[in-house]
């Protein structure tokens, strides 16, 4: 029994966000790693981009609220996304004919279109706190939980109660979609494979016909649907705030970076890399522990190895053990 | 046809070509030698509008084709290979060929998802032509391993097998017979010919083996120091004094002498 309930209170706090967390962290890795294996370089603006893209489904939302218009026991912005997957995807293809053609046209270092991509990024991020403000934004509604710390607890007679949020279930399912909708696309279909082309050969694909435009517009698009969806199930999650999206940057990068920037398989692993060691190290272990250890010796401590606080330090710490032991990534990537 | 016409191309200040004029006749297979450094990439690289040149024009046909992109081009039936070989390393071999002909249905987003037939009807028709492809060059074997655990040679060939993949008018071949051995350059040899003989390719053949172009080639081309410096069939290439002294070396000579 103590067993059980060790692993019911794990579950609650550690797996079920981890896992909800991860999906997040890989959706944003995936456009991260696109842009860089495909347009070779590291787009600093994702976070922004997200946050674009999911201000749109927030202020979709809130209109679609005032006009009575809902989806019963699911959130309104589910039925908001694809009006912010084509918001973002106007704004991304903008900025590229604005700015980032030239600089390819130029054929300029990558180094430069990462400075470059900082440039947009503070665009970005002054455009959406212009439109919707810096302050937090909660658009979750619907039914909030599928199983709740009470019903579980009548349904197994367990001490301890697990809790399934609704927006967790959203985002693990979406997130299971969206992966699988994009490799079948990049594997299965012509256009997918000439991404993928360009990626490995920019120089052999150009002179084998591949329209190099094509690719790039693909790309953005898809990119741009990608940031959308992790933001907006972020967003769900937690809550929306500009500020917080720019600061995902880092987990979203080192996620990119552990699974190999350039591989997409590896910014799926590298999101849960991440999402797991992030939860895991900011977690006060004590309630496990309680039913873990004989009773004599029951932590008097929160058994919690650095305050939340702290936690982008862990994406830290793990991008540079990353970079100084196998600077490739789990998966082999680009990154040099 | 192809008429290069006082072509320039300067890095900087550095002339990597130097006003190099030529004609490459339809049907023929062209060899360019020179010593290295000579420009001859560089020159490949401007007619295949991967650098655009710094001046002068190049025509395909009677059409001005300068500055034109290598995309379009490869619509226009220009094609060339790599003296490095270029591959799309995270595909199979017979993917890679798959790739070639551009205009498929499935490269726009509204046929990957509504024209699924369309696709898959030239899909198969692609796949039994990379095969047939793969078998003329005799690597079918390595139509499923991924192209980036090939070796170098049929790497080499593969590269020659994309050119097959499509009705090419020219291709410029950028030293296919580097780090080959004999017989696999022999291969090559023989199918490049061959594609000559009955498809009507026409080959400009970048190559420093004296064999291998004089199997194939003529005429043969001799640029030295970003010019050309003299063109004919291969004995007069062979005898002429300034090649001698540019590129084939006074090796030759010496021999000559001991000769006499």
């Amino acid at each position: 029994m103590d067993f059980l309930n060790a692993l019911v209170v794990l579950s609650n706090f550690v797996l079920i966000p981890a896992v909800a967390y991860g999906s997040q962290l890989a959706l944003g890795a995936l456009g991260v790693t696109l842009i860089y294996g495909i347009l070779r370089f590291s787009n600093f603006a994702h976070g922004d981009t997200m946050a674009f893209g999911t201000m749109i489904v927030v202020l979709v939302t809130y209109l679609f609220q005032s006009w009575g218009i809902s989806l019963g026991p699911l959130p309104t912005a589910l039925l908001a996304l694809p009006f912010g997957i084509l918001g973002c995807m106007l704004l991304v293809l903008f900025t590229d004919r604005a700015v980032y053609r030239f600089y390819r046209q130029q054929k300029a270092k990558p180094v430069v279109l990462v400075i470059v991509s900082m440039g947009v990024m503070f665009i970005m991020n002054g455009l959406v706190r212009f439109i919707i403000g810096p302050n937090d934004q909660r658009f979750a509604d619907g039914e909030r939980f599928i199983i709740s710390v009470r019903e579980f607890k009548q349904l197994t007679g367990l001490s301890e109660g697990l809790a399934i949020r609704t927006t967790q279930g959203i985002t693990v399912v979406t997130a299971l979609v969206v992966v699988t909708l994009l490799f079948w696309f990049l594997n299965r279909t012509r256009t997918g494979k000439s991404m993928r082309a360009y990626s490995d050969n920019e120089d052999l694909a150009l002179l084998s016909g591949i329209n190099p435009e094509r690719v790039v517009l693909y790309t953005w698009l898809i990119v741009a649907a990608l940031a959308t969806v992790a933001g907006t199930l972020y967003g769900l999650d937690k809550t929306f705030k500009p500020f917080t999206y720019f600061q995902l940057l880092l987990p979203i990068f080192a996620a990119a970076i552990v699974g190999g920037l350039g591989n997409p398989l590896g910014a799926i692993a590298g999101g849960f890399v991440i999402a797991f060691s992030e939860v895991t190290i900011t977690y006060a272990w004590k309630k496990v522990l309680k039913y873990l250890l004989p009773e004599n010796l029951e932590p008097s401590s929160l058994m919690q190895l650095i305050s939340t606080d702290y936690k982008f330090a862990v994406s830290f710490a793990i991008l540079v053990i990353v970079l100084l032991f196998k600077p490739t990534g789990l998966f082999k990537g680009k990154s040099v | 046809m192809i008429v290069v016409e006082d072509v320039h191309k300067h890095f900087g200040g550095f002339r990597a070509v130097n006003g190099a004029s030529l004609t490459i006749e339809t049907g023929s297979i062209t060899g360019l030698i020179g010593p290295n450094g000579a420009g001859k990439t560089t020159l490949f690289n401007t007619i295949a509008g991967v650098l655009p040149p710094t001046s002068g024009r190049i025509l395909m046909d009677g059409e001005d084709i300068t500055g034109l992109a290598p995309h379009e081009l490869f619509h226009k039936g220009l094609l060339r290979t790599f003296q490095i070989a270029h591959e799309f390393y995270s595909m199979t071999c017979r993917e890679n060929l798959m790739m070639v002909p551009g205009g498929q249905s499935g490269e726009t987003l509204w046929n990957t998802w509504f024209g699924r037939k369309r696709i898959a009807d030239e899909e198969r028709a692609l796949r039994a032509k990379a095969d047939e492809v793969l078998e003329f060059l005799t690597i079918s074997h390595i139509a499923d391993l991924k192209a980036g655990e090939i070796s170098g040679g049929q790497k080499k060939l593969l590269e020659l097998g994309r050119t097959m993949m499509v009705d090419a008018k020219i291709v410029f071949l950028d030293e296919v017979g580097a780090g080959v051995n004999r017989t696999l350059l022999y291969t090559i040899a023989d199918a490049i010919k061959q594609l000559n003989e009955e498809r009507g390719y026409t080959f400009v053949v970048i190559e420093h083996d004296m064999d291998f172009i004089e199997r194939l080639c003529n005429p043969v081309i001799c640029m030295a120091e970003g010019k050309v410096l003299a063109e004919g069939t291969l004995a007069e290439i062979k005898a002429n004094e300034q090649v001698i002294e540019a590129y084939l070396g006074t090796g030759l000579k010496n021999k000559d002498k001991v000769g006499a």
